[in-house]
Parts: C-alpha cells; structure tokens; sequence
C-alpha cells in the first residue's frame, strides 16, 4: 500500500508537471493579453513535430534550442498578421480565428507526417534509469521532464513579477494607451509575449513527444485538459496553472489506483434483477472513471469558485 | 482546335472509368486511418493493397481487377456507418474492416439491414480481425464472415498453454473498456479458474480504449499486485505504451497477449529487455517454419517494409476469389453461398473451414513467444533483431468451439 502511494504520487508530480509546461504558455498568453489560444494545443504538437525531425537531422539537444524558437515565430507571426487584425472584433473573432488555425494545423502535420505515431526516442543521454523505489525504475528522463518544468516556472515568476519587462507587459494589459504614450511600442510586446507563450508549448512538445505518443492527434487529445488547468487554476494565474497542474496530475493518478466501487462500498445489487443501466453505474471503479475526473472538478469548482482557484477576475 | 483537344482530354478519363468501374470488384476498407488507432489501420490498408495487386497482377478474379477503397473511420462505430454508406455509394458490394468489435457489430447491423431493405444491392461483411464472440453467436448474420479467430478461441488456446506452465501463481488482467477486452477479461477468468483454480486473479482492470497516453499508473498497480504474469487483449498504442512504460519502471513479468507483434509492440518488448517472456497468439507468424509463408512473409516486407501482421487478411482475399471462382460469379449472393463450409488451405500451413452455422473460420493457432532468434528463424521484427519463435500449436479440431448463433437465411 505504502508503495502505491509513494508511487502514484511521484507519477503523478511527474504527469502534473508536464500538463503545467502546458497550460503555462496559455496561461501567460491569457493573462496578459486576453486571448484564449485554442490553438495552443497545435502549437505543443508542432514542438513535438519539429522536435523529433530536427532530432534526425541534428540531435535532441539542438533541437531543444531550436524547435521551440521555430514555434515562437510561428506564434508571432500569427499573432501580427492574425490576431492583431481580429483584436478589434473582440473575444468571439480571436477564438474562431484560433479554432480554424487548430485543424489547419492538424491537418498539415497529418499531411507532412503522415498519422501514424512516430519512432520519436528519449537521447540515448538520458535514456537510464535514475533512480529506484521500491523496485520501480524512474527513467532519467522524466526526471529532467520535472526539472524543465520548474525551471520555467521560477523563471516566468520571476520576469513578470521581478522584472521591468514584466512590468511593462502588465501595464500594457491594463492601460495599453498609457503605456504607448510612454514610448513602448504595445504591438510588439504583445507580439513577443504571444510568441514566447508559443514557445514553451513548442518547448513542451519537444519534451513531452518522446515520453507520449508523437502523432497527429496529440493536440486534440491535450487541448481540453488544458482548459480544464486553467480554469481550475484561475485564468491568468501563473501559480494557480502550477496549482492546478499538480492536483489534476496527482487526483487522475490516484483515480486509477482505486479499485473502489459503489459495489464494493455497499454490497452488490440483487443478482436476480439482472444487468441494467443501474447495474452498470453500481460496478463501475473508479479506476476506470479516472480519466473523466479532471472534468467533474472543473465542474464543481465552476459552481463554486467561478474565477478558479487562484484568479482574480471572473471571465 | 486546341479548346477541342482539351475536351476530349477531360472527357475521355471519364468514359475510361465508367468502363472499368463496371469492371472492377471495389473493396471499402473501413478502419481507423486517423487517432490512437491509425498505425494498426494503416498497416491493415498497406496489406490488403499489397493482397490486391498480388490478385491483380494474376489476372484478378474471374478478369476483375480489385480496388481497395481507404475509408477513414477514427474506430468509431457511428463514423464507420457513413462510411460503408459512402464504399456503398462507391459502388463498393464488400467491405472489410478489423480494428474494433464496436465498430464490427455496427458494421454487421448495418449491411444486415441494407441487404433485407435493397435485394439485388446486397453487400457482403468481410470481418479480419474483430473477435468479440457476440459476432458469431448472438450477434451473427449471414452477411458477416470472419476469418480472425473469435477471442473465445483464442483465449481457450492460451489457457491450454498457460495451465502447464507452473510458474504462474498470480495473474493480472488489464485490457480495453469496451465489449472485446470484457470478453477477453470474462473469458480469462473463466477459462484459468477452470483448468488451474490454485492460480489466483490478482487485478482486473479496464481502461478507456486508445485515450491513455502514459500507462505509468497502471504499471504501478500491476507491480505493487506482486503478479508474475499479465493477460492482455490491448491492442494499437495501447499494447505499445503499456510495454513502454513497463520498460521505463522496470517491470519483469510474463505476458500474454493477443496483439503484441503490431505497430511499436515489438520495439517496446526489446525496450522491456524480456526475452522470450512476451507471448502472442495467433493464426500464423513470420517463422512458422512453412515454406509459403516464409516466401510470402519476404516478399511482402520487401516491397511494403512491414511485417505481416495479418496472415488472416491474406487468407481471406484469397479465399474469396476461390469462392468467387467456385461460384463463377462475383455477386455477393453467390459469393456468400459459395464461401459456406468451404474448406481451404491457409497461409502458414492446414486446413481451415468456414463453418456454415456461424460464418466463423476455424484454424490452426500458434502460441510464439517474442526474443532472441534461432538458427532456422530468418526474420526479426522492426529491426529489433528479435523476432517470434515457435512455442505451440492448436490444430484446427482442437481450435473449434461451439457457437449459439440461429442465424436467418436470405
């Protein structure tokens, strides 16, 4: 017992840690400029995409470098030829434009890359285990996964809060006209902040595509768990995204340990009456509802806290 | 003069395909090319081309040439209906498919409807690799054919190996939450506790189908369980990323398994390090010994670069141009009369029949266990250098079940 638990716990750290170098570009991108990406998720799949071809042709550790500042550009230029047009049109025009920029980018990739998963490897560097508990093997790499992670989370801290750039990205937010007027070009901060936000999705993808599956359907399978982060977390707080990471990893990791059912809690139904629907929900563990429990939280901290754990404003 | 050229240029083709499109026999391929399920579908597709122009290049059936239509169907059951409406449409009058038992007994409801709603359209239901047991009993049609054997079959062959193994003390089953891996879960434990009821069940876990990405919670349980064996009907990149994340934790048990040797599952296994301690079963594999197969397995992986994953397909192109034959027509009705009881040679050596109560094609199957290879066993699989390896075989008398289906005749 002992075991599962410290075991669950590490996976789910590690698992939480990955959905937070996620949801982290999106959270920066929404915080500070009001745009909710549906795109972000395509933008983490690229990442991966480029990661693993630049991988072939020049190794992990380059690519690393390179493919997330490809995905950067790639975000700036949406946001100045794209984003910055649909701005004026408000809230509803920037998701379609991000919505219809998500299947293009689907089905581009398919089209290059075709839609099997890819042979995308963890460095032969990396590729041993770290350490062992009680028996389990955990792989360097998710080790360096985790550390990724916090380190780009002390560094986003630390600029927006501790720095001049993220004061001015903070003040172009609120009085973007103030802010202008002071001799900042507001464009191109937004225009940065977005690429930047790409970037770590694109740094995330280049990360996470050897320890998941590397094919054209990854973005549709994490975009809505990262809504879910950010909502969960309060929209537009980078400690709250950090929050919420870890408690989704850990209670979808803890989900599957339990074998518990109503059936178990109670006492099976009355065999005579046969299989029904009842039946159905009485047997079901919640090990097998484990994936659907991110979602039930979103639901109830929707009804009870509608601005997230952490937000400060309720939109 | 040149406006003219460029009429008959565009007109043309189009008399052309109307000529050859009376010709051709079009098969609908329905499986998933797209999601969590795309690298089994598309290795399926690569196959049955390959099966096509192999007939084709013989002069077809009966001077038909076959056409293999790709039809995308994201393993959803509602999906795959829109999509045998539009193999129909095509001008498709059979269509196959074998990734998912959902989509099977859709697909099977359907073209049973179709054929009562439209005689003379009627459309045949060729199944290659969905073995839930429902679809040759309560679920049966006459419309619908199988030639994978039914999962009851296979987890009956398993189990005869598995009880004379006596290392096996405790087994952990883990498998898809949809009707196949609750067949494979129910037929497993019914199965062990009757031949070896010292052998205990110690985890019985389903998960959502093709969604997980990271097994590593899963691999926790099975190890802190302290089984020494696993039983699993996974398939697809959930077979594959089961193995992967054994591999990263370290995890040393024995496997038995349906669908090991699809797409990723041997590079996992060899990640895994467990040598001859995976095991498969199945109708045939590269280093049956038999010589057919072996030429065709060397053939095959020369001019599509994949191994063949799917005797059973290869089976069932060719028998239904000895059906078509034997009929002398390619018309589904006399197809379907004509693949009734009819005996025939597979692949990888035997006799097999298509028994007329069910529409299930009886076999021999093979246990082979997956690791370092032999002196005799010329073939690996994804450039592991391991490859599978003999361990036993079920006749086809051994290997035939009794079925409950009352099917209706047209």
């Amino acid at each position: 017992m002992l075991e599962l638990v410290v075991i669950s716990t590490l996976n789910g750290v590690l698992f939480g840690m990955l959905l937070f170098l996620l949801s982290s570009g999106l959270t920066v991108i929404f915080s500070m400029m009001g745009v909710l990406n549906f795109a972000h998720a395509s933008f983490y799949m690229l990442g991966a995409f480029f990661g693993f071809q630049l991988t072939k042709w020049i190794g992990f550790w380059p690519a690393l470098v390179l493919a997330p500042l490809l995905v950067g550009v790639m975000g700036m230029t949406v946001e100045r030829y794209g984003l910055r047009n649909t701005h004026k049109h408000g809230h509803v025009a920037e998701l379609l434009l991000t919505f219809g920029l998500a299947f293009a980018i689907e089905e581009i990739v398919s089209m290059i890359w075709g839609k099997s998963p890819l042979d995308y490897r963890v460095p032969a560097l990396l590729d041993f285990p770290a350490f062992t508990i009680f028996s389990t093997n955990y792989p360097a790499y998710k080790i360096f996964m985790l550390a990724v992670s916090v380190i780009i989370f002390v560094a986003l801290l630390i600029v927006l809060k501790r720095t001049r750039v993220g004061l001015i990205v903070q003040a172009a937010l609120t009085h973007p006209h103030m802010v202008g007027h002071l001799g900042h070009n507001v464009g191109r901060v937004f225009m940065v902040v977005f690429g930047v936000g790409s970037a770590l999705a694109g740094l995330a993808g280049v990360i996470a595509g050897p320890a998941l599956v590397t094919q054209s359907d990854m973005a549709a399978a994490l975009g809505p768990i990262l809504f879910v982060v950010i909502v969960f977390g309060g929209l537009g707080s980078l400690p709250g995204a950090f929050i919420a990471s870890l408690v989704i990893g850990l209670v979808q990791t803890f989900a599957v340990a339990l074998n518990g059912s109503l059936a178990s809690a109670f006492g099976p139904l009355d065999p005579s009456a046969g299989p029904s629907v009842l039946t159905d929900i009485w047997d079901v563990t919640i090990a097998q509802v484990a994936p659907i429990v991110p979602y039930v939280l979103l639901v109830i901290i929707l009804i009870v806290r509608p601005m997230g754990l952490m937000g400060t404003r309720e939109s | 003069m040149r406006k003219l050229t460029l009429a008959i240029a565009v007109i043309a083709p189009m008399f052309g395909h109307a000529a050859s499109a009376e010709d051709t026999i079009k098969i609908g391929y329905i499986d998933p090319l797209s999601g969590g399920g795309a690298s089994v579908g598309e290795g399926g597709l690569k196959t049955f081309q390959y099966l096509a122009d192999e007939l084709n290049a013989k002069g077809g059936i009966l001077g038909h040439k076959i056409e293999i239509l790709p039809l995308d169907n994201k393993t959803n059951p509602q999906e795959s209906l829109v999509q045998a409406q539009k193999a129909i449409d095509a001008g498709a009058h059979y269509i196959t498919q074998g990734n998912g038992s959902a989509v099977a007994a859709a697909l099977s409801d359907f073209v049973t409807k179709n054929n009562t709603r439209n005689p003379g359209k009627e459309v045949l239901y060729f199944n290659y690799a969905a073995v839930d047991p429902s679809l040759t009993n309560e679920k049966c049609s006459y419309w619908h054919f199988r030639w994978d054997a039914g999962s009851d079959i296979k987890m009956e062959a398993l189990t005869n190996y598995m009880k004379d193994v006596p290392s096996i003390k405790k087994v952990y089953l883990i498998n898809q939450d949809y009707s196949f891996g609750q067949s494979v879960r129910s037929d497993a434990r019914k199965m062990l506790g009757a031949k070896r009821p010292d052998i205990q069940i110690v985890g019985d876990e389903l998960h959502p189908l093709l969604k997980v990405t990271d097994f590593s919670p899963y691999i926790a349980k099975i190890k802190a369980s302290g089984a020494d064996s696993v039983v699993t009907g996974n398939w697809g990149q959930d077979f594959a990323l089961l193995l992967k994340a054994a591999a990263d934790a370290g995890l040393k048990v024995n496997w038995y398994t349906y669908y090991a040797g699809g797409a990723g599952g041997p590079t996992a296994i060899k990640q895994t390090g467990l040598d001859h301690q995976v095991f498969q079963i199945t109708e045939g594999f590269p280093n049956s010994g038999n010589q057919g197969a072996m030429d065709f397995e060397k053939a095959f992986r020369a001019k599509v670069n994949m191994s063949l994953w799917y005797p059973r397909a290869v089976n069932e192109m060719r028998m239904f141009k000895a059906a078509a034959e034997k009929a002398n027509s390619i018309e589904p009705v006399k197809v379907a009369a004509a693949l009734e009881d009819m005996k025939f040679d597979v692949l990888d050596g035997g006799q097999g029949l298509m028994r007329k109560d069910d529409h299930q094609f009886f076999q021999p199957i093979y246990v082979s266990s997956f690791g370092k290879l032999a002196a005799n066993e010329p073939f690996d699989e994804e450039s592991t250098g391991w490859g599978w390896h003999l361990v036993s075989k079920v006749d086809t008398p051994q290997a035939m079940v009794s079925t409950t289906c009352k099917m209706v005749r047209p």
